[in-house]
């Protein structure tokens, strides 16, 4: 049960990028393509997930034990730059089509402040391993519902007439708004 | 300037001078700010103990109980003025905020009467939730001079005595959770 | 004609006025949108936020074009992440030192300042090709513009969305408290960068 509260609340009541206001570089930068969404949301579910199980790890059997809590943010941002090579390098040996298809996003997602931000809240809320392993996953389909709902509706947007000014990004933003908007209805059916 | 081809070991070099560079001068500043840092934490509390009891002259920390209950704490500051116990003030918590844990600083009179409360901690939404910060709106006033034992502490949707914010019902309700478990241990220390 | 001297300055100044409106990291280049909408509730907020950033954008922007010529290629990446990093914790345990109640209210964006595209954006694009001297200014104007951009926009939220600004209320009421929730942070930034497109085409 405990674990389904956790899914809602990621997914829906806190949705990391509408409410959370986290990775919406890559949502403004792919969210054009229909097909490069799909693309970018499997790569961040794989990583994220990975991501976070390694920080965890990293955090309970070396930073917390030295007592160096500090260098937590300098620590994690290398795990995961390093996780995500490795990532690339082993699905370009293992799985040549799976590696075409997730590839070019791979690199996109060091500087996804999902990643490191998910791996964060985790230490913050003082999840355990399974939990944690939970939150990313629901996170990573929270972003990905929301990569996911913005390329559908940009490409509709191509075919509306929206003023000169507001073309691309502010549109893009005042959608983005709108959907947040929407996302405030599920607000209170966790808790 | 032409860079010289790189070899393995200069790349593993270069990294490692790096992140050593880097450790050592955080474990510098860590060490730097460590004392300021405890300093701001203390003076954060003792402001908040004035806050929520009546006038004194006795040393709060001195006099700390702590009632333990999972690991969790909720800490008890007696405060005296001449000798005699003024008031005690609470620092309570709760985890049903809407962005997680609450803290509190709740200051009882000798009666049980709540003097005042103040928040210490919180993580609701800003221009929702954070209204129980006394700062930002008067939700907390409702508080002051009421005894729990006659003041129902649970918001008047659920029945009770509280005006819940707007649309914050939930932090409302954490908030009156918190102050409800502060009361419960600050009856249950006075009655030994 | 100009003098070297003068037209040097010149374009000294033009190098630190870019961030402001021409290159605005926000308002045109759409970099750093995470922060931006996140801390945004209050002016004080984003002015926080704004300095914050911009103390770790002219440090890594200096120490990156500093060793850049000691660096091999193939670990250039990983060495400027740890340079940010490293800045970044120096910032977050100073203000949790002396600014705790600003350090509460930014919270997990502190830390994601390592992952702010502007900063890598800069040491990549402008620090690790150009001395040293010009990447600090380079860094202080792209700062500059950052918290320019992030003061205003949670000076119009806390307008809008409670009626004050700087917390010194002046209207009384509640205010449009939409503008302060999570809806508010992305309209208003949507019809800013329309406005700021609108002056920039006008210059």
């Amino acid at each position: 049960m405990e674990y389904i509260l956790i899914i809602i609340s990621a997914v829906l009541v806190n949705n990391i990028v509408l409410t959370r206001f986290l990775g919406l570089c890559p949502c403004l930068g792919v969210s054009n393509r229909f097909s490069n969404a799909v693309g970018m949301c499997g790569a961040v579910i794989f990583v994220m997930t990975l991501a976070t199980i390694v920080t965890y790890l990293v955090n309970t059997y070396i930073l917390n034990p030295l007592h160096i809590g500090y260098l937590q943010t300098v620590a994690y941002i290398l795990v995961i730059a390093a996780l995500v090579q490795m990532v690339e390098i082993i699905l370009k040996k293992v799985s040549r089509p799976l590696y075409q298809a997730l590839g070019v996003f791979l690199p996109l997602i060091t500087t996804n402040c999902t990643v490191l931000g998910v791996a964060i809240l985790v230490i913050q809320k003082e999840y355990n391993l399974l939990e944690s392993v939970v939150f990313a996953m629901a996170n990573a389909i929270g972003f990905s519902m929301a990569l996911i709902l913005f390329s559908s509706i940009r490409e509709q947007l191509d075919l509306a007439d929206v003023p000169e000014g507001m073309r691309g990004t502010p549109i893009t933003l005042v959608i983005a708004g709108l959907l947040s908007l929407a996302f405030m209805g599920f607000a209170g059916i966790v808790h | 300037m032409k860079k010289k081809e790189p070899t393995f070991l200069n790349l593993v070099t270069t990294l490692f001078v790096a992140t050593f560079v880097s450790s050592a001068s955080l474990g510098f500043v860590y060490e730097v700010t460590k004392g300021p840092k405890a300093r701001a934490e203390l003076n954060k509390k003792i402001e908040a103990i004035r806050n929520v009891v009546p006038e004194f002259d006795s040393s709060p920390f001195d006099d700390k109980t702590e009632r333990c209950q999972n690991e969790r704490c909720i800490t008890l500051y007696p405060v005296k003025k001449a000798g005699e116990v003024v008031g005690t003030a609470v620092e309570s918590w709760t985890q049903q905020g809407f962005g997680g844990e609450i803290k509190l600083m709740v200051g009882f009179l000798p009666d049980g009467t709540i003097y005042d409360v103040e928040v210490l901690d919180h993580k609701e939404t800003p221009g929702l939730g954070d209204k129980i910060d006394r700062k930002k709106s008067d939700f907390t006033r409702q508080f002051q001079n009421k005894n729990p034992g006659a003041f129902s502490l649970t918001v008047k949707k659920d029945g009770g005595s509280v005006d819940a914010i707007t649309a914050a019902t939930i932090s409302s309700r954490a908030f009156c959770n918190a102050v409800q478990r502060a009361y419960d241990v600050y009856r249950k220390e006075s009655s030994h | 004609m100009m003098s070297i001297e003068r037209s040097r300055a010149i374009s000294i100044w033009k190098n630190f006025t870019k961030g402001f409106l021409r290159e605005n990291p926000v308002f045109v280049l759409v970099l750093g949108i995470c922060p931006t909408l996140g801390v945004t509730t209050s002016a004080v907020n984003g002015l926080g936020m704004g300095l914050a950033a911009t103390f770790v954008l002219v440090m890594s922007n200096m120490v990156v074009s500093l060793i850049k010529s000691l660096v091999p290629d193939d670990v250039r990446i990983p060495c400027f992440i740890v340079v940010i990093a490293s800045f970044v914790t120096i910032v977050d345990l100073v203000m949790s030192a002396y600014t705790p109640a600003l350090h509460a209210q930014l919270g997990l964006f502190l830390p994601l300042i390592v992952v702010n595209c502007i900063i890598l954006g800069r040491a990549e694009a402008y620090a690790s090709k150009n001395p040293v001297w010009l990447s600090v200014i380079d860094g202080l104007s792209m700062g500059l513009g950052f918290t320019f951009a992030l003061t205003l926009l949670g000076g119009v939220r806390e307008l809008l969305g409670s009626g004050a600004v700087f917390g010194h209320k002046f209207i009384t009421g509640d205010g449009i408290l939409v503008f302060i929730l999570a809806p508010g942070a992305f309209i208003v930034l949507g019809y800013m960068i329309a406005l700021v497109r609108l002056v920039n085409k006008t210059d």
